[in-house]
């Protein structure tokens, strides 16, 4: 067991781990954080992913320990501070972006870092960047028009609406 | 202008602010004080008799409870199949048990034959892998042909056979059928395979149990469809649980696609592991557990012929089809590829003759059951596909031989040559309608654009019709199901005006949150904010049937508007108390109760407040409260259809095929929350598309999955689709449900996969590449080998 400190959506957290906690279970499971799913165990899913640093992580594909000291921002910390959903949520609400709701919070943690690089991606980029996160539920249509709308794109002429 | 409120109006799901911050509530989320996890250990081979099971080592592992084995469930009942089926001799289907945990044999790879509950997860995992289990491999049936030679090895020993019946629909049209097609003058006769799937909903499989034995209640949280049949088939068949004893939460539920509707056995082995140690017991799948136990879909081979008119008037259909059913029958894998596929046989079209037959095989793979849209999809493949292929051999525009061969507007209801009777429907108009949406004149442009950068392009046309809010119990009761089929809500208004709805279909992904109230408050002239749906709980619900078949609004929320007529029924006899008048002579309009001819009213909610503060009430009379309860079992399907086109675009250097558009035109009859209703067709798209193009479960002669991770099965991503163009403003309403609504769910996964094989045929075709079929999934090693080998 190792003791590991990290900072999770503005808060200093800590726990003891085994060397084999993945950061996925540590926020889960340790932190009762929930908002960030496990989909697969190959790290394909994209349902895991959380910002580490600033980056998009798949946290399934990293050890607790590894992320010892850094900032860590999950679902759970992407509203905003009064509590309403923040841009992209919003986006995916208004475009009914989301069905049953377990890819969500990694594609709105994917689509958050995707707006960070790229402010106003095309619809091929959108496409193209979220080849790490699988929904079985929405064709992707509803997902991509929500990224586009939340970087402040016109998607009132998107195909069929 | 699109409405703001109630019916017909698009308002945001309200389910969605809890999703996009973190705090569903999945079954896996949920953690109990005192939980213990479950670990399976499971076949590695795909067939073989279990010799002994060394649990000892095992047992004496750190923090390891409990372990069990087959030989711990001999005395309880098997997973039942839900439908009986009957062979055309007459014999019922072959039917052999399916334990909880395999005992005697193992009969798929994944297959589970012990289980540890431990301390933690880790510590189950450990113990598992240190079972010793003697198992003696066999010899493996995968391939369907195969399993049903003489001397197949057998899946299951006691049966003597592979074949799990031999259907024939309808057995009496046979000889007139066989007739009609010997003396066509033209017959086009199509082999085709309709790939094996995998549902994979993206939340796998969990269930966690917990024991009381102060009351001797158990609670199992699991991953559902559908919990109240969970909970019956539990307790009435496998466990004996009473059902007042068991109370059944599939909580939010990430997806299910037909792979949640069934009862597995690790439910009950968590249910039975809580009872002995007295503690929560907790399982959730790997997503390789996945791919290995829950039901597959699909996996149909099937030869079928079109005989037609040198016009191309149909004259009949005849198909002979091998169903798969896995090692074991799941509860609705004998009705997937019969009553869910047979009857559909006469597609949209107006034929004479229709004659079905469909052997079911045992192999030694994991259980197929039904998957989005669940035998209508391999039917309308079959159909669409042949009828495509005859288009081209007699030199008919793929749309006009449907058009000519359609159901036409005026003979509705209409008795299908496959027994059904579609109510209403006008398939022509969606036709036009799809026209209109694919600018069919600027094609010819486009394909010389794609060949100047050395692509094929084609265009694919297909139309469905599929039968939906699968009931009528009379009628299924007739066909062998042996569960009625109806759905229940009940309407709580409470004293303060504000309304509890408990409705018996479950929502993972459909938005009933959202879509259920918009009906109630439109009837109830309330705001839909103020109507609460409550779902997924046995112990807070009537009774339901569940979610699967695109049934939730047409039969629950044809119950939710049967017991909101109660509710307001019962409102006007306590208005009429209130306003001293007769119960006769009360109006409800827009939330008000009135006297009519007078201006006496009285609204809603003082009528909810009088109904528990009942001082002055006739108690002979009338009954305080405000709560009514609905059973709804209707009367017919329902009988969505569409047309839908698409343009491809291939690479004959590579075989790559891109998806360039895709049109869809449904008509759903009346339309909730169209917003809703067009999330549903996009996602139906990317399934079918999906298995179109790049879906495929491939299992190797030995009966080892080789495509059980997201390496090797492709999995649909962002970057395979267009945006989709759907409309669904051809509405024929149903005309015997109360909302004239019929169902939206599996329409896209149904009518997808033609129109994708079709455009890539004709891509090719209109390259010269004299290609006429190409079983799914395309993939480029697929399409370029096709290219290649015929040139
Ligand atoms: S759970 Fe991390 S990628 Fe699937
Ligand atoms: S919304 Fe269900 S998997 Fe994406």
């Amino acid at each position: 067991m190792t003791s590991v400190t990290m900072t999770v959506n503005g808060k200093s957290v800590s726990g003891e781990v085994e060397g084999r906690t993945l950061l996925v279970d540590f926020l889960r499971e340790g932190q009762g954080l929930t908002g960030t799913h496990v989909g697969c165990d190959t790290s394909q899913c994209g349902a895991c992913v959380v910002h580490v640093d600033g980056e998009p992580v798949k946290a399934c594909s990293i050890f607790a320990a590894e992320a010892d000291g850094a900032e860590v921002t999950t679902i759970e910390g992407m509203a905003n501070p009064d509590g309403s959903l923040g841009t992209i949520q919003q986006a995916f609400q208004d475009h009914h972006g989301l069905q049953c709701g377990f890819c969500t919070p990694g594609m709105v943690m994917s689509a958050a870092a995707l707006l960070q690089e790229n402010p106003k991606p095309s619809e091929a980029e959108i496409r193209d960047y979220l080849e790490g996160n699988i929904c079985r539920c929405t064709g992707y249509h509803n997902i991509v028009k929500a990224i586009m709308a939340a970087s402040g794109q016109d998607v009132s002429a998107v195909a069929a609406e | 202008m699109p409405k703001d409120h109630g019916i017909g109006a698009s308002p945001t799901r309200r389910e969605d602010v809890r999703f996009l911050t973190g705090r569903g509530k999945y079954t896996d989320d949920i953690a109990l004080h005192g939980q213990t996890y479950a670990v399976f250990a499971r076949s590695q081979v795909a067939n073989g008799v279990i010799k002994s099971i060394d649990t000892s080592e095992a047992e004496a592992m750190p923090g390891v409870l409990a372990v069990f084995t087959g030989e711990d469930f001999v005395d309880v009942g098997g997973n039942p199949a839900g439908w009986q089926i009957n062979s055309r001799d007459g014999q019922p289907m072959k039917e052999p048990k399916r334990p909880v945990l395999a005992h005697g044999k193992v009969r798929h790879v994944g297959d589970a034959y012990a289980a540890v509950i431990a301390e933690t997860e880790e510590q189950a995992r450990d113990a598992a892998e240190a079972i010793v289990a003697e198992i003696d491999e066999e010899p493996a049936v995968v391939d369907m042909g195969k399993a049903l030679a003489d001397g197949a090895p057998l899946v299951h020993d006691e049966i003597g056979t592979n074949q799990c019946f031999d259907w024939g629909w309808i057995e009496d049209n046979r000889a007139a059928t066989d007739e009609a097609i010997k003396n066509a003058p033209h017959v086009t006769t199509l082999e085709l395979v309709n790939n094996r799937l995998v549902p994979n909903a993206m939340e796998p499989r969990a269930s966690t149990a917990d024991y009381d034995p102060g009351t001797g209640e158990y609670t199992l949280y699991t991953t559902s469809q559908n919990p109240h049949l969970t909970r019956l088939l539990i307790s009435a068949f496998v466990l004996g649980i009473p059902e007042n004893k068991l109370k059944v939460v599939a909580p939010d539920v990430g997806g299910g696609f037909g792979s949640k509707i069934y009862h597995y056995g690790e439910e009950a082995l968590v249910l039975a592991a809580a009872k002995k140690i007295g503690r929560p017991v907790r399982w959730t799948a790997s997503r390789s557990e996945s791919f290995l136990t829950d039901a597959h879909g699909r996996d149909h081979v099937t030869k079928i012929e079109l005989a037609c008119e040198k016009d191309g008037t149909f004259i009949a259909f005849r198909t002979e089809t091998m169903a798969n059913v896995g090692a074991y029958l799941s509860n609705f894998s004998t009705a997937t590829p019969t009553f869910l596929h047979g009857t559909l046989m006469a597609g949209n079209y107006a034929v004479p003759n229709v004659y079905v037959n469909v052997k079911a095989v045992f192999t030694n793979t994991a259980p197929v059951d039904a998957y989005r849209g669940a035998g209508r999809p391999e039917a309308t493949y079959s159909l669409e596909r042949v009828i495509d292929m005859a288009a081209r051999e007699l030199g008919i525009d793929p749309l006009e031989i449907r058009r000519k061969n359609f159901v036409q507007p005026d003979q509705f209801p209409f008795t299908s040559a496959a027994g059904l009777e579609y109510d209403t429907g006008n398939y022509g108009a969606l036709v036009d309608k799809l026209e209109e949406m694919i600018d069919r004149d600027g094609f010819e442009a486009r394909r010389k654009a794609s060949e100047k950068n050395g692509k094929l392009r084609g265009l694919g046309v297909n139309t469905y019709i599929e039968a939906c809010g699968i009931a009528p119990s009379n009628l299924v009761g007739v066909l062998g199901s042996r569960v009625g089929l109806y759905d229940a809500a009940t309407v709580r208004v409470n004293a303060t005006g504000n309304i509890a709805v408990m409705v018996g279909a479950h929502s993972h992904g459909q938005g009933h949150e959202t879509a259920f109230p918009q009906v109630v408050a439109d009837m109830l002239g309330i705001d839909e904010n103020s109507v609460e749906i409550v779902h997924g709980d046995t112990s807070k619900i009537p009774f339901g049937m569940g979610t699967y078949g695109s049934r939730s609004l047409a039969v629950c929320g044809s119950a939710v508007v049967r017991a909101t007529e109660k509710v307001i029924n019962k409102g006007k006899k306590i208005a009429a108390h209130m306003l001293e008048a007769s119960e006769a002579d009360i109006e409800f309009t827009d939330g008000q109760f009135s006297v009519a001819g007078t201006d006496k009213s009285v609204g809603f909610g003082e009528v909810a407040l009088k109904a528990y503060i009942p001082h002055d009430f006739p108690l002979e009379d009338l009954e305080p409260g405000l709560e009514e309860t609905a059973f709804y079992d209707p009367a017919n399907f329902t009988y969505p259809a569409g047309a839908y086109a698409c343009e491809v675009e291939v690479d004959p250097e590579t075989g790559k095929v891109t998806v360039c558009s895709f049109a869809a035109a449904d008509d759903f009859g009346n339309v909730i929350n169209p917003m809703i209703v067009e999330g549903q067709v996009h996602g139906g798209l990317a399934q079918g598309i999906g298995q179109a193009l790049i879906e495929g479960t491939v299992y190797d002669e030995n009966g080892q999955l080789l495509s059980g991770t997201y390496m090797d099965y492709a999995m649909p991503r962002a970057d395979d689709f267009p945006m989709f163009k759907v409309d669904h403003s051809c509405q024929t309403p149903c005309t015997h449900n109360p909302l004239g609504v019929k169902g939206c769910g599996e329409a896209g996964a149904i009518g997808s996969p033609p129109a994708i094989v079709n455009g890539v045929i004709d891509a090719l075709q209109r390259g010269g590449i004299d290609v006429t079929h190409i079983d799914m999934p395309l993939s480029p090693g697929r399409v370029w080998q096709a290219i290649n080998g015929a040139q």
